[in-house]
């Protein structure tokens, strides 16, 4: 079978969506094309499908929380790196064929964010986006399942995020010794 | 004519109460099958044939808490798995003993974060903690010979 | 008194409030009217591997459908990462897929010097290719033993055991430690191999392959190992690739995709080896599959010695400003002290960019996504870990299938809680 051509996948999405694609990066030999966010699904889904492109898997969906002040309009960091919003989710998609990678990215603000959901494209989004749902607090529009993942249902808060505290217990010493005792009833001495 | 005559004179071991129940006790510890994390790697370890845990009687895993002596709570507890472990113990029958095998099950170890139970009396007593990350299987049989001398000393008295 | 309050607290705790509403349509509609009937498996279950909850919608003995239930082991390995410097966040990484650690270091290694655009001398990456071939023998045994016996094959556990004590024995030999050995660092290996390791190994690659045959006489040709295994979890390819499956599981299926061909990394692509393939993707050709990779595994070893013992130099890079001196060096040279103080306290900054980089794991693939701050901390790491996917793909490879199937098809992914939960 004659496999096609591979193409470039950014100027086939630029060809495809024109003002979608926001901005084009490159680091360490590695594509990240930054889209609309409302349009997401439509380009994944394109990426998938097209011929000379087909990134046929999903490896991995990481979001990425930019607190307390790298990124907005006022930024300038990081060789004109581009951050509109608060929260950003890559999808690391993989072309087996051409044997290659590309990062799909997008932003979300930090008011409510939101963004629609991948599960359509890719039945591996669904647990994938519930872990960011449940520790970044992004909503994901149309996902099907939308319980916590990882953490206890009666959960406050998404402990990924950087304004979430680690939750260390301190080191005892003398003075706040009773006060970390307090949380151990059972240890005896 | 039973069983006496075909070995001989058995003759007559005299003992207290007390060391004829501990005796048996710790001959026969059946921990519940159990694993959190690593360590349960680990306690695998020392039941497979390097180590081999049924020398000390304990080749015997229940998988019930209803039939197990001894909960070896072996790796991290996170605070969505802590009710499940207090339900384990609360369904042990009496006597029962607590290992916290590790360093994480013993003090929350290298995480030292939100998700972690920072050691394991925060919800269960327990009898003796073993240090390590992973401990190796020597220092689980040296923790468990541990029990062992803490359950022979016990009295009557304690019992109740 | 404070016992009982505690005590009276965590039984207030305990008292479940949901309602069966909330799983409306994730589970079919009989299960609402009681036709079907709702068990939990887990999170205690002596064949969940771990901590893992299974609800599974059962028609009789036929499972309906299944709704996989983890974070009984988040660990929060992410969040701690983000709090300590690239370098002591290494440790942490041990613990997540316990069963291989080293593929763990190894991933968030080559994530790291991505990031730094760090070089590792051949010998430090023919030290690597040793250690993660190694941990792919362990990790594979303890599967082995741990299917074999939820299967109901007891012995064929202590066997495993046997021979994955030796392989532990190396680990300790090089790192001191026998699971948690944080060996592989950004930038080489910890230190070089020490002179009773070559020794050992090749005695155990001697040793080893005669073992496998044993394993095979155990299980391969057994009536009722066939039985439990034939048949039983079938996954399509195309089924696979949706849902983003790897590793043997994918390979099971027939598809050729093994990152180690692929995408090479630490020389891989020098190395004479196969990858064996499945045809019908069930149970037992995944177990064909790992059986097969033992023997590969065997190869790539024999292949790796060898080399180690002609190519000599440096096992860790010589870039001072991110690989900490060799102790030899700090008696002699101020600047070797300056570096090491500064590594040891601060760190070394990371640019302020993202990369992702993945590795074969004995799993699958293991993908560490990595966003630096500019500083010494990351902002956020990510690891794709196989058996989250591989959990999360357990609704459509059990459906349709026997209760009792359930437990050969989890055994057969080979999922390791910790790994899945982070």
């Amino acid at each position: 079978m004659e496999i096609p051509a591979a193409r470039d996948p950014v100027s086939a999405a630029r060809d495809a969506f024109g003002d979608a694609v926001l901005h084009v990066k490159q680091f360490r030999g590695e594509t990240t094309l930054v889209v609309e966010a409302a349009r997401l699904p439509e380009v994944l889904d394109f990426l998938r499908v097209s011929s000379g492109l087909v990134y046929n898997m999903l490896s991995d969906i990481s979001a990425v929380d930019y607190y307390p002040e790298d990124y907005g309009d006022e930024f300038d960091g990081a060789d004109g790196d581009y951050r509109p919003g608060r929260f950003a989710v890559s999808y690391h998609i993989l072309s087996m064929l051409y044997n290659r990678r590309l990062r799909v990215k997008a932003f979300a603000a930090e008011e409510d964010p939101r963004l629609p959901t991948a599960t359509v494209v890719w039945p591996a989004a669904n647990w994938l986006e519930r872990e960011i749902a449940d520790m970044m607090g992004i909503t994901f529009d149309g996902h099907p399942d939308q319980r916590r993942l990882l953490m206890p249902d009666d959960w406050h808060g998404h402990p990924h995020r950087r304004d979430y505290p680690l939750g260390k217990e301190t080191v005892a010493f003398s003075f706040n010794e009773a006060e970390i005792r307090k949380h151990k009833p059972f240890a005896q001495n | 004519m039973g069983v006496s005559s075909k070995l001989g004179n058995l003759g007559v071991v005299t003992t207290t109460v007390e060391q004829a129940v501990n005796w048996a006790r710790t001959g026969a510890m059946w921990p519940l099958l159990f694993g959190l994390a690593c360590c349960a790697i680990e306690y695998m370890s020392s039941q497979a044939s390097s180590y081999d845990l049924s020398r000390f009687g304990m080749e015997l895993n229940r998988a019930t808490p209803r039939q197990a002596d001894l909960l070896i709570v072996s790796g991290r507890l996170t605070r969505k798995m802590a009710p499940v472990v207090r339900q384990l113990y609360d369904q042990m029958a009496e006597p029962k003993w607590v290992i916290s095998m590790g360093d994480c099950a013993s003090c929350g170890g290298v995480y030292n974060n939100y998700a972690i139970v920072q050691g394991v009396d925060e919800i269960i007593p327990v009898d003796v903690y073993i240090a390590g990350c992973p401990p190796r299987p020597e220092q689980l049989l040296h923790g468990i010979l541990t029990l062992h001398e803490k359950v022979k000393s016990e009295r009557v008295a304690d019992w109740a | 008194m404070a016992v009982a309050a505690q005590a009276q607290s965590i039984e207030e705790q305990r008292k479940w409030e949901g309602s069966i509403d909330q799983l409306r349509g994730l589970v079919s509609e009989r299960a609402m009217t009681g036709e079907t009937m709702l068990l939990n498996m887990g999170p205690h279950h002596p064949s969940t591997h771990g901590v893992l909850r299974l609800l599974l919608e059962l028609d009789g003995e036929e499972i309906v459908t299944c709704l996989p239930d983890i974070g009984f082991l988040h660990t929060g390995i992410e969040k701690s990462l983000e709090d300590k410097s690239y370098e002591k966040a290494l440790p942490l990484t041990d613990r997540m897929d316990y069963l291989s650690p080293m593929s763990n270091n190894m991933s968030y290694s080559c994530a790291v010097e991505k990031l730094l655009d760090l070089d590792v001398p051949e010998r430090g990456q023919i030290i690597r290719v040793i250690c993660l071939e190694l941990a792919r023998c362990a990790s594979h045994l303890v599967w082995l033993g741990t299917h074999a016996i939820d299967m109901g094959a007891m012995s064929v556990l202590l066997y495993a055991f046997r021979e994955r004590e030796r392989v532990l024995g190396m680990f300790e030999m090089l790192s001191g430690q026998r699971m948690m050995s944080s060996y592989i660092r950004p930038g080489g290996v910890w230190r070089d191999v020490p002179a009773e390791f070559l020794p050992t190994i090749k005695q155990f690659l001697d040793d080893f392959p005669a073992k496998v045959d044993d394993y095979e006489a155990l299980l391969t040709q057994n009536p009722i190992w066939k039985d439990r295994a034939q048949g039983v979890g079938v996954v399509e390819p195309d089924v696979a690739l949706a849902h983003g499956m790897t590793g043997p599981a994918l390979r099971g299926s027939g598809v050729n995709w093994d990152l180690r061909k692929a995408q090479p990394y630490s020389g891989y692509e020098t190395y004479d080896f196969n990858v064996p393939l499945g045809e019908h993707g069930d149970v037992y050709d995944r177990y064909l599959i790992r059986i097969q990779e033992f023997r590969e595994s065997m190869k790539i070893l024999n292949q790796a010695v060898a080399r180690l013992e002609t190519v000599k130099g440096p096992y860790r890079s010589e870039n001072r400003k991110y690989v900490p001196p060799l102790r030899s060096e700090l008696g002699q040279s101020m600047e070797a002290v300056i570096h090491h103080f500064k590594l040891w306290t601060y760190g070394y900054d990371a640019p302020d960019d993202e990369i992702y980089s993945a590795i074969e794991s004995p799993r699958g693939e293991i993908g560490c996504y990595i966003h630096g701050t500019g500083a010494n901390k990351p902002r956020r790491v990510h690891f794709k870990t196989p058996s989250f996917i591989h959990i999360s793909a357990l609704p459509v490879m059990s459906s349709g299938y026997l209760l009792a199937d359930m437990v050969a098809i989890i055994g057969s992914v080979d999922i390791v809680l910790g790994d899945c939960d982070r």
